[in-house]
């Protein structure tokens, strides 16, 4: 069974149509590298998968199951198993690192804020942070700001990791860094889909590749087919273009 | 509660109600624009003028922003005359209103002044704008922009504070509200009929203001 | 008109009267503190209403923002009025106090929730959308994240209205309810010029309210220079 099955989904901003019938299968422990134009509506997917979006048709199915996002208890114990981290980091402005990890699991999820902390001191430590628990979000780099959004949406032990352009809105140096981590990640077995524009990262950690454009999904395939020898015009348009730079 | 509401009784009364609601609109376009008056002068010397002369505004200010305008026009109505000063109820009400707006729009107005952007100054400097002609198509158009949409509000406000009026006898919406009511005693009735009234004066008022500020200066007020 | 003030003064100083005038000024102030936190509270719920999304509340919705929009766009002394006749309508024998109170909470209600539903507005999109994503609630949103970051955008304007619903409610005076504007009037009819009468209630409010404007413009000056800082 598929870990993630998305059949003809469409979804609108207003009165445009930025999903035009997508359809995509995502195995277990698969990490789908997401790539295109902007406004393909690559980064749309992860916030329909979500339920930030509501899609106006089509399927999604978690584990064989189909998710009405509709019905609200739905997309609460969807968002129980999917986890997004977001271009802009989102982090909560409020709250230190250690508290923006911790404040789903304890107050939301109700997990003892004893075993909470000690798991997020573990992950912080993991990708660098060991040393900023009691710092804000506005004393941190990009980079660093990042690294707590990933290891926040990891604190809520999610099974599919939807990341949204992590790196887009980094300084170069600071990029490194952040792949770092989702390597990482993909390596334990995480279910990952990966909106990027870093082509030989999603080369490197992409067990698939989605190549859209214009709402639908043009080609899919191994990383290798998809850079070396694309099958459509616009794929290998695309692609040649990115590659240059 | 056995109360019903029975409205039949106040319509005939609706001609006196909208001559007080125009009544209340005059008393307010009075005191605001005698206030806007008042205001761009002392804003004007608060800050750009002499420091004694701006020490004075600002003990005016001061003084009628922290007391109620209730109190103020009680003041005038009553006191003066003991001073030979006889103010009939409507001009009490007109001066003590433009006097409270003054110090209020002094304040607003200051505050777009001191909004004046120096990099935009700047920029027009080095164009070779004259000193005037900085004036007029910089800091101008800029402190219009800033100032439009706390200006409209003000007026709102002022619009409302004139029911005091009626405290002092003045025929105006309030006022025609309290007499209807003591002719008809259908109290409930008449307070809801000029309340919806009011409702209606300040949102055509706000509307009004919102496209003016539109058409003038580009402000994009958000209506509601 | 200073040596008519001179020559009452003497019969006017008097232990009473300074009494008298106290307790109006403790009538004031629990009026406007009544006033503003019981609005607080409704201010705050009726603007959590404004911002929840679900279909069924719509109607809620529609509701708490018509409440915001007419009571900030009727006079006080109309709601005022509007309250007094409605309690003597009911039949029970309501105090006036309890009269002038619910129409302060009312008022003071609907102007706060316009300025905390803006302040909830300048949370950026991406906190309430990050709280969405992990499964908080509309409540858990505002009370974790969006209330603890937008404080500081809400409490100037709040504090600025606080201070001028002070003044707003002299016209409790108008139902008889013995606040400071009520007993100048009893002092003016006592046979006091009004130029005393009338001028001493003016320097209590004074009194009361311009250390409360200072500190608002201090905390204003404050909280802008440290806008973007965590709290």
């Amino acid at each position: 069974m598929h870990h993630l099955d998305i059949a003809g989904l469409e979804a609108r901003y207003g009165d445009h149509t930025v999903l035009s019938g997508i359809d995509m299968t995502v195995g277990r422990a698969d990490v789908i590298g997401l790539i295109g134009p902007s406004g393909s509506g690559k980064s749309t997917i992860l916030r329909v998968l979500t339920g930030l979006l509501p899609p106006v048709a089509g399927t999604v199915k978690l584990d064989g199951e189909p998710v009405n996002y509709a019905d609200a208890a739905q997309v609460r114990r969807l968002r129980d198993r999917i986890a997004i981290v977001f271009q802009q980091y989102n982090l909560f402005q409020n709250m230190s690192v250690l508290e923006n990890v911790c404040v789903a699991p304890v107050k939301i999820k109700k997990r003892p804020r004893k075993e909470v902390e000690e798991e997020a001191r573990l992950l912080l430590e993991k990708v660098g942070l060991g040393d900023k628990l009691k710092r804000y979000p506005d004393e941190l780099s990009g980079g660093q700001q990042q690294r707590v959004a990933i290891v926040r949406a990891l604190a809520l032990r999610p099974e599919i990791l939807l990341l949204d352009e992590v790196t887009a809105a980094l300084d170069p140096e600071l990029v490194s860094e952040v792949l770092d981590t989702v390597r990482l990640l993909a390596q334990e077995g995480m279910t990952m889909l990966i909106v990027s524009h870093e082509m030989a990262f999603i080369r490197e950690v992409a067990s698939r590749v989605v190549f859209m454009a214009g709402g639908r999904v043009v080609e899919a395939g191994a990383p290798a087919q998809i850079f070396d020898a694309p099958a459509e015009a616009r794929t290998r348009d695309f692609v040649s273009k990115i590659l240059r730079h | 509660m056995s109360y019903t509401l029975q409205f039949g009784q106040i319509w005939p009364f609706l001609p006196r109600l909208l001559e007080g609601a125009l009544i209340s609109l005059q008393i307010a376009i009075l005191a605001f624009c005698g206030g806007m008056l008042i205001g761009t002068v002392c804003a004007g010397i608060k800050s750009f003028g002499p420091r004694w002369l701006a020490r004075i505004v600002g003990a005016y200010v001061v003084f009628f922003t922290n007391t109620p305008q209730l109190v103020q026009i009680y003041f005038l109505y009553f006191a003066l005359p003991d001073m030979g000063i006889l103010l009939s109820s409507f001009a009490a009400v007109v001066i003590g209103m433009t006097l409270n707006a003054g110090a209020y729009l002094t304040e607003i107005q200051r505050a777009g002044f001191e909004s004046r952007r120096v990099s935009e100054m700047e920029a027009a400097e080095v164009m070779g704008f004259s000193r005037l002609q900085q004036i007029r198509y910089v800091i101008l158009p800029h402190v219009a922009r800033v100032l439009f949409p706390p200006l409209s509000n003000q007026f709102i406000i002022v619009t409302l504070g004139t029911s005091m009026a009626a405290v002092f006898g003045v025929e105006e919406l309030t006022g025609e509200a309290f007499t209807i009511n003591s002719q008809t005693f259908r109290s409930i009735e008449v307070f809801l009929v000029v309340a919806g009234l009011y409702v209606v004066l300040t949102l055509a008022a706000s509307v009004l203001l919102a496209l003016l500020g539109r058409v003038l200066f580009r402000v994009r007020t958000e209506l509601i | 008109m200073l040596d008519q003030i001179i020559h009452e003064w003497p019969r006017f100083a008097t232990w009473y009267n300074f009494i008298f005038i106290a307790k109006a000024a403790g009538m004031t102030l629990l009026l406007s503190a009544l006033g503003c936190t019981l609005g607080t509270g409704i201010g705050l719920l009726l603007a959590v209403t404004r911002v929840t999304k679900a279909r069924w509340l719509k109607p809620l919705r529609l509701l708490a923002f018509v409440f915001t929009e007419i009571f900030r766009r009727v006079p006080f002394l109309v709601t005022l009025m509007l309250c007094f006749f409605a309690f003597q309508a009911t039949g029970y024998d309501v105090p006036l106090f309890v009269v002038a109170a619910v129409s302060v909470t009312v008022i003071a209600g609907a102007y706060l929730a316009e300025i905390i539903r803006g302040g909830f507005k300048s949370v950026h999109r991406n906190q309430w959308e990050a709280a969405a994503t992990m499964n908080f609630s509309l409540i858990d949103t505002i009370r974790l994240v969006v209330l603890p970051q937008a404080w500081r955008i809400v409490l100037p304007p709040a504090f600025g209205y606080f201070v001028m619903f002070i003044k707003d409610t002299a016209l409790a005076s108008q139902i008889g309810v013995i606040e400071l504007t009520y007993v100048g009037k009893v002092l003016n009819n006592k046979g006091f010029s009004a130029a005393l009468s009338f001028g001493v209630i003016l320097i209590v409010y004074f009194i009361i309210s311009y250390p409360l404007s200072r500190l608002g413009a201090y905390l204003e000056a404050r909280l802008a220079s440290s806008r973007h800082r965590r709290a």
